[in-house]
């Protein structure tokens, strides 16, 4: 397991340097910084000051370092659009992302692990069946299209929910949460399920694959000789083991969702990390660019580690090795 | 391929033809679409936002209505759709031939080789595919000057698709050229002497190929799709040169004031388009892996 851990952490290391080289490539070369951040009529002698100051005149080797040192103590550079340390931005948006985020999850969670476990159990059945359809219809939408439909049916047409927007947030530090007023659950809704009707027929689809895996293995079948009841042998015994890759794609697609999330932000113009994101490419605002690439890649790389180490802590087999 | 053609159920082979006379009829967008929609000084204002022919207010020559600048609808579509079904075809092509070739190098040359490709592999797919895409769409954009970069708009589309696509192809050819390469017929024909890059292509490639066609059948989908989401966040095609993904942002923007069909049109045709293609990549999958083959 160590070795295991210690393969990982070196992908980690690998992936975290070549974020960092894009992202520095990108502040380097994409545009010219100094063009972009000195005023109009900025003389020649001002922009060769603000070249030195932002360290412009050095090797690219000791740029990069510099650049990494100063991500490491958290300054992630200024935005040339509004003109404010981008870290800041950065922890503004966040908040709404995550909750996003993570309502998106437990809906996808909680819809996707029965709906697979029915199809996995009666693999011929009639609900099985229309699942599966379905699902196929599901990865078949994308998730703009999913967002634009709810929009014109809830929002437009029955003017049930809003479209855009938070909603009511209550600030709880620099916490900005919309889980505390109705207003704010009203406006997580259809974003939320937009986001997690992505993720649902992925999990579905997991969760029935591997139950059929599971359910055809011998300690099943032993289990079903040994005539133990049904219900134990399906939840207790099955759903459990089938439940690992469950957990692996869950953690792994936090991430993803993160990133997707961009699509479901610009759809409901929600304010967070995505639809800064776009708005940052629109404007090849670098920085911020550069500095959402960090992020998330950051994100990617702990959520990877974190799941192997849970994947070990919830696998004896893989326990017992160590 | 009329045996696999036999082994179809009737849901899959209409599917098949679906996806196939949608292609079709895009690729031949040109002489069967009413209006060309990218000739805007064709176009007339006063019949911008004209509903369906069979709504009030919808004017007979515009079946499905018209968009915000006048444009007929099903002619913006069928363009539309080519532009999407090209680009995904060409991600498609590209991606699977930078991904056979370099999983047949990482497979038989292994060494350096195979830990250069697949570490750079592994980093990719650590990213999601439209992270990538808008990552390097948005780069490009900021790197060309603003009349090339509309011009290059579908290179840089394509290219942004298969940064991320041709790992998945590499890690198939790999996996299999492993097998391949210490089969008794590798072995002889490298007694002989032949040069190894025709063993890779001529010997080994024909046994590992047919896993990537699956692959791509289902990429296909992914791709048109990515296509498409780039396209509607505003880093894709131009309203000028609509892709459906383009069609549906323009449509979003009207939404809100009771003006469904011209994101509504675009966006069923995108899904039905999908959703045709996914659902013969999904048998094709299913067939072609030994794990569930003959399972159901």
């Amino acid at each position: 397991m160590l070795q295991a851990l210690g393969a990982r952490l070196a992908q980690a290391i690998l992936v975290m340097l070549t974020v960092t080289a894009v992202a520095f490539l990108m502040f380097r070369y994409v545009g010219d910084p100094v063009r972009i951040m000195a005023r109009e009529d900025a003389t020649v002698a001002e922009r060769e000051e603000l070249r030195v100051s932002l360290g412009l005149d050095q090797p690219v080797a000791i740029q990069y370092l510099n650049f990494v040192g100063r991500i490491a103590s958290g300054d992630l550079g200024t935005s040339y659009r509004n003109n404010r340390p981008v870290a800041d931005l950065l922890l503004e948006r966040l908040p709404a992302t995550l909750e996003l985020v993570l309502v998106a999850t437990v809906l996808s969670l909680a819809l996707g692990i029965p709906l697979g476990v029915i199809s996995a159990l009666k693999p011929d059945g009639v609900a099985a069946r229309i699942i599966q359809a379905v699902s196929l219809i599901g990865i078949s939408t994308p998730t703009f299209v999913t967002g634009i439909g709810l929009i014109l049916v809830f929002a437009v047409t029955l003017k049930l929910l809003p479209s855009f927007g938070r909603g009511e947030v209550v600030q709880l530090g620099w916490w900005a949460t919309g889980f505390l007023s109705a207003s704010g659950w009203r406006s997580l809704l259809l974003p939320g399920i937009t986001l997690a009707l992505y993720q649902l027929t992925l999990i579905m689809r997991l969760v029935r694959s591997e139950m059929i895996d599971v359910l055809s293995s011998d300690y099943i079948r032993y289990a079903r000789a040994r005539g133990l009841p049904r219900p134990y042998i399906h939840f207790k015994l099955a759903l459990r083991n089938a439940l690992m890759p469950v957990i692996t794609v869950t953690g792994l697609q936090i991430g993803s969702l993160i990133a997707f999330a961009i699509v479901t932000e610009t759809v409901f113009q929600w304010p967070g990390l995505g639809l800064l994101f776009i708005q940052a490419v629109g404007f090849v605002d670098i920085p911020v660019m550069s500095a959402y690439l960090l992020l998330v890649g950051l994100l990617f790389v702990l959520l990877n580690t974190i799941v192997d180490v849970l994947y070990a802590l919830v696998d004896p087999r893989l326990r017992v090795r160590s | 391929m009329t045996a696999l053609w036999r082994q179809m159920p009737l849901s899959v082979r209409l599917s098949g033809l679906l996806a196939a006379v949608m292609i079709l009829t895009a690729a031949a967008a040109p002489w069967l679409a009413p209006t060309d929609p990218t000739l805007l000084s064709s176009l007339n204002l006063m019949d911008a936002e004209l509903p369906p022919r069979w709504m009030a207010g919808g004017e007979a020559r515009y079946w499905l209505g018209t968009d915000n600048q006048g444009r007929d609808l099903v002619s913006a579509i069928l363009y539309g759709a080519r532009v999407s079904i090209g680009i995904g075809i060409a991600a498609v092509a590209l991606s699977a031939t930078l991904g056979v070739v370099l999983g047949l190098i990482a497979g038989y040359v292994g060494g350096t080789a195979d830990a250069v490709i697949s570490r750079a592999g592994d980093v990719i797919m650590s990213f999601p595919t439209i992270l990538l895409a808008l990552l390097v769409a948005g780069i490009a954009r900021a790197v060309l000057p603003q009349a090339a970069s509309v011009a290059w708009t579908p290179v840089i589309l394509v290219g942004a698709i298969a940064i991320h696509d041709w790992v998945q192809y590499a890690r198939t050819v790999r996996g299999t050229t492993l097998v391949e390469g210490a089969k008794d017929y590798v072995k002889a024909v490298r007694v002989i002497g032949l040069p190894r890059r025709r063993i890779m292509f001529r010997h080994i490639l024909p046994n590992v190929i047919s896993p990537a066609l699956v692959i791509a059948t289902i990429n296909l989908a992914g791709a048109v799709l990515t296509e498409a989401t780039l396209s509607f966040l505003g880093v894709g095609m131009p309203p000028t040169y609509p892709s459906l993904g383009t069609l549906i942002r323009i449509g979003n923007e009207f939404v809100f004031s009771g003006i469904w069909w011209i994101a509504v049109f675009p966006a069923v045709t995108l899904v039905v388009l999908v959703l045709a293609v996914n659902i013969l990549g999904d048998w094709l999958r299913d067939r072609f892996n030994p794990k569930l083959r003959g399972r159901s």
